[in-house]
């Protein structure tokens, strides 16, 4: 369990980052919290910079596109998805679950851990 | 329309593809491309890929899924020319490819020095020019690059985290003065100096000199560098030769309107060959930037097939990027000759900052940042706003 901070830190609209085993961006779409991965898996940049549009951010480099309930990419240059975490509100403190990985044949799955 | 052929099979010939079938066009598609390799993603030439960080497998633009996009492949071969009387796409090696509609997608190569090459000159274009000279690039050699434009500046950054020694020789007072001004062009030629690059402006090259490889280059204003290894990056040209004849209007690039049109139905070009109408400047520019060649095409399948199509306003803001020790520096809009800089975040002089060019009625026009890519992304939102 990550501590992001105080709700009232991140308005609707922001974005925060925070480390886990690896970066993650947390953004607040409009009172609901999401958390995903915060490097594109296209190439390297943080997508706690991107553009927030409804429930997606568009990389900052290079509009790649990722749904922050799915993390799945909207199509290229992005192919795979970045991974997605669990988010709770506690008493006013936002905390992030952060996935786990777990490696499928190469492929990889998730689960909350 | 029952057969598509895509000239050209990087970045844009790829997206044509997809926008292709993502528009339902359930018809064949020949993808004509004169590289022997699968389409791959340019951009990481210069970068990580000549760094040795990512692979040719990590720069593919295909995967298992596009077996899907259903591609009749025609790589390895140049296409000769354009028989537009007969709608068909002729090969290099005489092969006729009929179609009823055809998307140029050639791209652009890089312009190279008049004369016999030496051994160890390059220029930076394709896969096999960056294989070839990522195995020169070994820490202690001498590298000399001939332009300080984007290219060149990349390959000089990868170089000097790679240990070699690199001079950089750009024949303007001021690196990429054309693309970001004096001022800003300044800034970005700084970093070549803090991160021990010797960067020689308002020089030109004389003479490379060597038999059979280069051990020096010869500038004009008479000094001598030595190099192991030297890189052109002067530039790029349209690949445009082969439609001769065809009827095309071509003038540095294939002439189209905003929608990617040419002057003959059912005929589109897009990417870096295109020189196209663009609502943001209300004129013709020829772009080589990636997210263009990347864009453009959905537009131009959705004219060819006489559809309407509509982006985020905010694709028609010509953007690029670029990765220099380190840091992103990353441009949107256009620069006019009389446009003013205004610094409004950060500071030039030590790192991060984010500039506007304004026009001179004080309309922003333009954004550069380095180090800034969330004000960037707001801004260039912003400036979609004046269309």
């Amino acid at each position: 369990m990550i501590l992001v901070g105080e709700l009232a830190g991140l308005p609707p609209g922001e974005s925060a980052r925070v480390h886990g085993e690896v970066p993650i961006a947390v953004f607040n779409v409009d009172g609901e919290l999401y958390a995903i991965d915060d490097t594109c898996s296209h190439q390297d940049a943080s997508l706690s910079d991107g553009w927030l549009e409804g429930c997606a951010v568009e990389c900052p480099l290079h509009a790649a596109c990722f749904d922050l309930r799915t993390g799945q990419p909207s199509g290229p240059p992005a192919k795979k998805p970045v991974r997605t975490h669990a988010v709770s509100i506690e008493e006013g403190l936002i905390y992030v679950y952060e996935s786990t990985r777990v490696a499928t044949g190469g492929a990889v799955a998730e689960e909350v851990g | 329309m029952e057969h598509i052929t895509v000239v050209g099979a990087s970045l844009a010939g790829m997206a044509t593809v997809r926008a292709l079938r993502a528009q339902e066009v359930e018809g064949r598609i020949t993808l004509v491309g004169d590289e022997r390799h699968e389409p791959y993603d340019r951009p990481p030439l210069s970068k990580e890929f000549l760094a040795g960080t990512v692979t040719e497998d990590d720069i593919r633009l295909t995967d298992a899924d596009d077996a899907e996009l259903d591609v009749e492949w025609a790589i390895g071969q140049a296409a000769s020319s354009l028989d537009t009387a007969d709608r068909a796409v002729v090969l290099a090696d005489g092969t006729r490819i009929n179609t009823d509609a055809v998307v140029l997608a050639t791209g652009a190569r890089a312009r190279r020095l008049p004369g016999s090459t030496l051994q160890g000159v390059h220029t930076l274009r394709t896969l096999d020019d960056a294989r070839a000279l990522r195995s020169e690039l070994v820490a202690g050699a001498r590298l000399v690059v001939i332009g300080a434009g984007f290219i060149g500046a990349e390959i000089a950054s990868t170089a000097i985290g790679l240990g070699c020694e690199v001079d950089i020789v750009e024949a303007a007072a001021v690196p990429l003065q054309r693309a970001l001004g004096d001022d800003m062009g300044a800034v970005c030629g700084r970093l070549h100096t803090r991160y021990g690059a010797r960067l020689h402006p308002g020089t030109g090259l004389a003479e490379l000199i060597g038999k059979p490889r280069v051990t020096a280059v010869r500038l004009t204003d008479g000094r001598e560098l030595p190099a192991d290894v030297v890189v052109v990056g002067i530039g790029a040209q349209p690949n445009t030769e082969w439609l001769a004849g065809s009827g095309l209007e071509v003038d540095d690039g294939v002439r189209t309107d905003g929608h990617g049109r040419t002057s003959i139905p059912e005929i589109v070009a897009v990417g870096d060959c295109a020189h196209s109408y663009r609502d943001y400047t209300a004129g013709p520019l020829r772009l080589e930037h990636w997210t263009n060649a990347l864009q453009q095409p959905a537009a131009a399948v959705a004219a060819l097939l006489g559809r309407e199509h509509s982006a985020p306003a905010h694709h028609a803001v010509p953007y690029f990027w670029s990765d220099q020790y380190g840091h992103k520096i990353q441009f949107a809009g256009h620069r006019a000759a009389d446009c003013a800089v205004q610094i409004e975040e950060g500071d030039p002089d030590s790192g991060a900052f984010l500039a506007l060019y304004l026009a001179p009625d004080g309309q922003p026009v333009g954004v550069l940042a380095i180090d800034r890519p969330r004000a960037f992304g707001q801004w260039r939102r912003k400036l979609a706003q004046r269309l």
